[in-house]
């Protein structure tokens, strides 16, 4: 049970984003990937959930080729959840009803069940209080956990978080974070892009420092953040510490 | 002189006539906004996904019925049908044209509101394992609903009232009727009044209506 990711190249037209990254994510494990603005990170998370093509390389998400022919992706799908930056609330629906729609949809859930696992998530997120209202009245950070109970409500197996707190007031970082504090806790795979080196450093078992599209330096964080080899690594860390 | 003003030989019968005029005005605008969103939501939908080479024909087809006044539409599609020897009566062919050139407005609204819908929230979609079909049913036709409905309701009002053009080729709606009477009773001031307040009258339930949806879905925004 792994995420592994073999020497992916990516472009954008003539613009190649991921040039060569290998890595491998072990159930349980929690990885994060640091790194400046449009070194590629974004972009590796969305090629394994297949949400991006990619030009060469393969991943496989236990077993299974993302990009091979006749991958049902929408069926792999189910167990990589995955949180933007932008948390993209679907804005006609509640709060509850965001949270049902895959388990319903996808799951095939009834309408009690989806709703069971709808309330007990958003309990788990610390939004019991607002499921009857609409996105639109919830601030920045309750409309990110209310993302992160959306994805958790189809029980996956790795959770991807894509710079979860980049679009967030300051001021509501903490209480993301903790919610992702709490899901490593228990033990779910994660992959964090992340420009929260503290959280970084306190969270993950290994941390990834992409640089130009490729994986610089990846290790422990006490090696990585603490104590780092590359001068890429230690310029980009003085840059934003 | 002055009770000449409150008289009228404006009868019952008058009004009968003018409201059966106001049914064939309320059939006509039926089937041509029923067509007329139908045929809009396909090709808005088509315009909205699909390459270049289907869109720009789509598009510049559609833009004849958007251009070339409806008049002038519905007395060339009347010469056409006779030309090729199709029975249709002038209310179908009225239903036909009136529908077509809804849909090129309304193919407008249908590919915008889509189009509004950020890609983003439907990358949120599909990344939750939800299907390309299920992103449009459940995701980006609900959304974009509520972008377009505005648009929607004003062309559906413009229709209704572009439906009296139809009398051109033979068809006594609304204000051909009206018209009618005033040829026999001479008082086009009474008469039109009358024939104003009855479209006023069908047209406010469906601006109502809009009204409504778009304020309960506004409290959500």
């Amino acid at each position: 049970m792994s995420i592994e990711i073999q020497d992916v190249h990516k472009a954008f037209g003539s613009l190649e984003v991921v040039k060569g990254v290998t890595m491998t994510v072990e159930k349980g494990e929690v990885v994060s990937i640091i790194g400046g603005s449009g070194s590629g990170k974004s972009t590796l998370l969305m090629c394994i959930n297949g949400l991006e093509p990619i030009n060469s390389g393969r991943i496989l998400v236990d077993g299974t080729d993302v990009h091979g022919r006749g991958t049902d992706l929408n069926k792999l799908r189910r167990k990589i959840g995955i949180v933007f930056q932008q948390w993209n609330a679907f804005p006609h629906l509640t709060v509850l009803e965001n949270v049902m729609l895959a388990p319903r949809k996808v799951l095939g859930k009834s309408k009690a069940e989806a709703e069971a696992i709808a309330v007990e998530k958003l309990a788990r997120v610390g939004l019991s209080e607002k499921i009857k209202v609409y996105p639109s009245k919830l601030s920045g950070g309750q409309q990110q956990r209310m993302a992160i109970a959306r994805a958790l409500a189809m029980s996956p197996d790795y959770m991807l978080f894509d710079e979860v707190t980049s679009a967030l007031d300051p001021q509501l970082v903490g209480e993301v974070l903790d919610t992702m504090r709490l899901l490593s806790s228990e033990g779910m795979t994660m992959i964090v892009v992340t420009h929260e080196i503290a959280f970084a450093r306190e969270v993950s078992n290994r941390v990834a420092f992409f640089h130009k599209g490729r994986i610089h330096e990846i290790g422990p964080p006490a090696q990585v953040i603490g104590n780092p080899r590359e001068p890429e690594t230690i310029d980009f860390l003085k840059s934003v510490l | 002189m002055f009770s000449s003003l409150f008289e009228t030989s404006f009868s019952a019968n008058d009004l009968m006539f003018m409201l059966k005029g106001a049914g064939v005005t309320l059939m006509l605008t039926f089937w041509a906004v029923l067509g007329g969103t139908l045929l809009g939501v396909v090709f808005g939908v088509i315009r909205a996904i699909s390459p270049w080479w289907v869109n720009a024909p789509l598009g510049a087809v559609l833009d004849v019925f958007r251009s070339i006044p409806l008049l002038i539409q519905l007395v060339v599609a009347n010469s056409f049908k006779t030309i090729v020897g199709i029975h249709w009566s002038p209310f179908t062919v009225g239903c036909v044209v009136l529908a077509l050139y809804m849909s090129a407005y309304c193919t407008e609204i249908v590919r915008s509101g889509f189009l509004a819908v950020p890609t983003t929230t439907r990358r949120a979609a599909r990344s939750l394992g939800l299907s390309w079909r299920q992103d449009l049913t459940e995701i980006v036709f609900p959304i974009a609903l509520r972008v377009a409905l505005p648009s929607w309701i004003g062309l559906t009002l413009g229709v209704m009232k572009d439906t009296a053009m139809v009398w051109w080729i033979g068809v006594v709606e609304l204000l051909r009727s009206s018209q009618v009477i005033v040829t026999r009773i001479q008082e086009p001031l009474f008469v039109l009044s009358i024939a104003g307040l009855i479209y006023f009258l069908m047209s406010f339930p469906i601006a109502r209506l809009g009204a409504r949806l778009e304020k309960r879905w506004r409290e959500n925004d």
